[in-house]
């Protein structure tokens, strides 16, 4: 066995240009012939294989954004002066920064990690973790939470019996050893996802506003640093090849561009970063994702003055054998890029050595517009780093309505059969209650740390996830992320207003006020152009929800390509609400928990019952129109709720979304094991509405509050006075076992438990 | 008073535990783990978490941290520590408690709120407890699974070492549902479950983990 490692030479600058006809395999490296072109126009001359290498991710869908930018004009069009105010840092950094007061920067981000969670569900979910914080760190703040929307196909399929453990598995193996306080998220099943499941992640950060980082190289001679993890030959080729094309069913296997995570790494390397911002030692800083060292250079070189010279073999390897291509390819994990002073180098070095992290420079700032890297003193790349990182290719892809939408919004619920009495009301509630996406999800989430620094104030299976930011004062955040995609599939439009609806009703339910807004947009194919227009629709109509709400984008992600063949998810914009609560101390829980406190209803209840959970599960039916739309009701009601958080008027309040009021009361009932009497008859006149419409419909802007009876008049007198519809449907009562709908029926909080626990331990396993 | 809060590479609930110190009125210092220094502290305390990534056997390496030379020698000179989670498994490793913790017999990591039942209010920890008492703290790990030899858990039984009990169903699969021990001498208690997680209203399921925190200020006024 020889142990000598082969190194053939090199494709250098001066070799391509001499050679213009080489073949190369840029399709191979998922890139078009009108792109392999267009970079051969940049340049002057073929690319050299690392170019090359260069290029195709970069220019891949996940990092160009190629067939998604041309639609982001509707994010700042519809963005006003006002809804800048409090923004610090808006899209196109590494993570959006809002202003929460005190002096406080909050910064959060959801990303998708779709595809490597289907390959290799732990890995998978793990390094989708460990990537979106180090978007939060690169930004200067301290991770402070994370969540997980999650979707998967059909509970009892066997391969989501392969995905599911996997994927939940990797999310609290990352986040539980990296010590982040998991809040919140989503687990939610379709068959939509069953060869698609979605694997998104959200994580907020914290810092002084003045300790804000960037991602910009600038400065010439400052000095380029890469620190962190070797550099192996995991995920190399995962952007292009995984997240920007369709799974094949005929296709080679994929698991070798998985990357694989390392939470200790991650951990050590987050209070290194902290140290490293608190002596002043930074000057720009990258985490480095997808397209590794491709995507460091080139962001930081074009976000700065332009010019950066990198001696690619410095780079720590744990492979030794790895290519220049490679390398630059590499999605090894648990890598950050600084840019540092010369005069501060030292420092660095010994706050990382204290930490035992490895770090190297690479190279430095230069003059000029040209990003140059060599191996070995030879020139390997030599491009402008505008035309790597910024200035890739633009489709303006085709959108076309689908055909298909016509006949499926005219296939409405009304000729659904509904329980005619009580104890078809209450059999459709135990059914509902058991139901994959509205049974418990402890088996999920208790595999979650939520309690790690000590901040947690709300974490699921409340409305929203709250953590305190400030120790002295109790300022804080409130987070949630929610998506009913059998809406957006109704219409995208309406569905991701409803999206950006309840994330932004659950928010306040929690008492916080909305802040600002990030998306993971989960889509087809592009080259569709039925999923272009449900694109098209869903950005547009979350850009300009977002503007009658008064709150902005901040950041967010796009995820296309997930379809199996022709079958496309339903489309699946994610939104991520963050408010900002003075003290977090007085956040309103979901749960009651002290008898006599009286129960109302705010909102009004319409017969909507398309797209809802009870069509779903109940009759396995999807059609007609989704729930309307008021976004002005929204923003009164939440309104209403942080106001009675803040005077200490609520003592609980829930949001009522998926399965309606019923749900919403047995999940009230069932927090805390504290029932109610509740009565329908006067809503049903007030609404015109039966007592099944009552209970099922999911008509939005619709929160339960449970309300001492000291507070009662006050409560009634803000609602009164402001305009907010309330109808006192009930009474927290100990002396209840369970719900007492009086007239309708009565269920046992046992009978309740039964079928709201077990579902998911009895397929998964205890 | 003064309570040392050690920091190993992947500690999590470092400044948790700190922050516990602080909330009855102590001194917290951080402890290095790379410093066989213990600042002349009257307590300390090893913190839950992941250390060294926990890749190897739990606690394995952490053991062999400098700032363990000095500690142990400290510990089995009477010096209070308390090592909760992977500070537990620290000290089973460091041979300064007895047993061992393996994964959970449900394969899993779990986050609950575990309800224990505490039997030994002598140590330097739980004099502020009754005996008997039931409390209400957070329990989270993979590997939380207590084990010792049949004559261990019978001496351990025997001496009324076992500190804590786990209340309703075993979590984890811990031998005689022990969830926390201690040392002949009472100074030293190892238990999987979180008291630094219970120490202020809203921020955890209880404030049962206060006592641990008021009792060695005691032990250590009173030593």
């Amino acid at each position: 066995m020889t142990a000598q490692i082969d190194r053939p030479t090199v494709d250098t600058v001066g070799h391509a240009a001499q050679t213009p006809e080489v073949d190369q395999p840029w399709a191979a490296l998922g890139l078009k012939a009108d792109e392999y072109a267009s970079i051969r126009e940049i340049i002057g001359r073929r690319p050299t294989s690392a170019e090359l290498a260069m290029y195709s991710v970069m220019w891949s869908e996940h990092c160009s954004y190629k067939s998604s930018k041309v639609h982001f004009s509707l994010w700042g069009e519809n963005t006003t002066d006002e809804m800048r105010e409090k923004l610090l840092v808006g899209i196109g950094e590494n993570a959006g920064v809002v202003d929460i007061g005190d002096g406080w920067a909050v910064t959060f981000k959801v990303e998708s990690h779709n595809h490597p969670s289907y390959v290799e569900p732990y890995q998978g979910a793990a390094t989708g973790v460990g990537g979106i914080i180090r978007d939060i760190m690169s930004m200067g703040a301290r991770p402070i939470a994370i969540m997980d929307p999650l979707r998967f196909g059909n509970l009892n399929h066997p391969d989501t019996q392969r995905v599911l453990p996997g994927v939940v598995a990797g999310v609290g193996g990352y986040g539980n050893c990296i010590g982040l306080p998991n809040i919140g998220g989503e687990v939610v099943f379709d068959d939509c996802y069953q060869g698609n499941p979605l694997v998104n992640a959200l994580c907020v950060g914290a810092m002084r506003i003045e300790d804000i980082h960037l991602a910009k190289a600038s400065g010439v001679g400052n000095k380029v640093i890469l620190f962190g993890a070797k550099t192996g030959g995991d995920g190399i080729g995962g952007v292009s090849v995984l997240a920007s094309e369709t799974f094949d069913a005929g296709g080679p296997t994929k698991r070798p561009a998985v990357q694989v995570g390392d939470p200790f790494a991650e951990k050590v390397l987050i209070e290194c970063c902290l140290d490293l911002y608190a002596a002043h030692v930074v000057d720009g800083i990258q985490d480095l994702g997808g397209a590794g060292l491709s995507c460091a250079t080139s962001e930081l070189a074009s976000n700065g003055d332009g010019g950066m010279q990198i001696e690619l073999d410095r780079v720590p390897l744990r492979d030794a054998s790895l290519r220049p291509e490679e390398i630059l390819m590499s999605e090894s994990q648990e890598r950050m890029m600084a840019v540092v002073e010369p005069g501060k180098l030292d420092e660095f070095m010994a706050i990382t050595d204290r930490w035992d992290v490895e770090a190297t420079v690479l190279g430095e700032v230069t003059d000029g517009d040209h990003l140059v890297i060599t191996w070995h003193g030879e020139v390997i790349v030599d491009v402008p780093p505008r035309s790597v990182a910024h200035e890739g290719p633009t489709y303006h892809r085709p959108l076309e309505r689908p055909a298909y939408l016509d006949d499926l919004q005219a296939n409405g619920t009304d000729t659904l059969g509904r329980p005619v009495d009580g104890n078809g009301l209450k059999s459709d509630l135990l059914t509902l209650l058991a139901s994959p996406n509205l049974c418990d999800k402890s088996w999920v989430t208790d595999q979650y740390d939520r309690y790690v620094l000590g901040n947690t104030a709300l974490a699921m299976p409340d409305d929203a996830g709250v953590v305190r930011v400030d120790e002295e004062t109790g300022r804080g955040v409130a987070v949630s992320t929610d998506c009913n995609s059998r809406f957006a599939k109704l219409d995208p439009y309406t569905g991701a207003q409803l999206a950006l609806a309840e994330s932004y009703r659950n928010v306040a339910t929690a008492g916080a006020t909305p802040l600002a807004v990030t998306d993971c947009l989960n889509f087809g194919s592009p080259e569709d152009p039925g999923v272009m227009w449900q694109f098209r629709e869903s950005v547009k109509g979350i850009a300009e929800g977002c503007k009658t709400l008064g709150i902005p984008v901040t950041g967010g992600n796009v995820s296309f390509y997930n379809q199996t063949g022709d079958i496309a998810i339903h489309p699946t914009p994610v939104i991520g609400v963050l408010g900002v609560m003075d003290d977090v101390s007085r956040r309103t829980p979901s749960g009651w928990k002290t008898a006599g406190q009286v129960i109302y209803l705010l909102g009004m209840t319409r017969n909507e019952l398309a797209g809802g959970e009870w069509a779903h599960v109940v009759h396995g039916h999807l059609g007609g129109l989704p729930p309307a739309v008021d976004l002005g009701a929204e923003q009164l009601l939440g309104e209403i709720l942080v106001n009675a958080s803040r005077d200490g008027l609520v003592d609980a309040a829930h949001d009522l979304s998926d399965g309606g009021l019923a749900i919403a009361l047995a999940e009230a009932a069932m927090r805390y094991g504290v029932g109610a009497r509740i009565w329908l008859d006067e809503l049903c006149e007030r609404d015109a509405i039966d007592a099944f419409t009552a209970l099922y419909s999911e008509s939005t802007a619709r929160v339960i509050v449970s309300v001492p009876r000291s507070e009662e008049v006050r409560f009634t007198d803000m609602c009164t006075a402001r305009g907010q519809v309330h109808a006192r449907i009930g009474v927290v009562d100990d002396e209840t076992d369970g719900l007492d709908v009086q007239g309708q029926f009565t269920v046992s909080l046992a009978d309740l438990r039964e079928a709201h626990t077990g579902t998911l331990a009895a397929v998964f396993g205890g | 008073m003064k309570v040392g809060v050690v920091t190993f590479p992947g500690s999590l609930d470092d400044r948790d535990a700190a922050r516990a110190v602080r909330a009855v009125g102590a001194e917290a210092v951080t402890l290095w783990h790379g410093d066989a220094d213990l600042k002349g502290v009257d307590a300390v305390i090893l913190p839950g978490g992941f250390s060294y990534g926990d890749y190897l056997r739990c606690g394995a390496i952490a053991r062999f941290a400098p700032v363990m030379d000095a500690l142990i020698p400290a510990a089995q000179g009477g010096l209070p520590v308390i090592g909760i989670c992977n500070g537990f498994q620290v000290l089973c490793e460091s041979h300064l408690l007895p047993g061992a913790l393996i994964r959970n017999d449900h394969r899993k990591f779990n986050c609950v709120d575990q309800r224990l039942v505490v039997e030994n209010t002598q140590t330097a920890w739980t004099s502020d407890f009754e005996v008997g008492q039931e409390i209400t703290i957070v329990l989270k790990n993979g590997e939380g699974g207590f084990v010792a030899d049949e004559p261990t858990l019978d001496r351990l039984e025997g001496e009324g070492r076992v500190v804590f009990r786990y209340a309703g169903d075993n979590p984890n699969g811990s031998y005689r549902k022990i969830a926390g021990i201690t040392n002949e001498r009472g100074n030293i208690v190892g238990l999987m479950p979180h008291p630094e997680h219970a120490v202020e209203e809203g921020y955890g399921p209880s404030t049962d983990g206060l006592p641990f925190f008021t009792s060695v200020l005691k032990a250590v006024v009173n030593a």
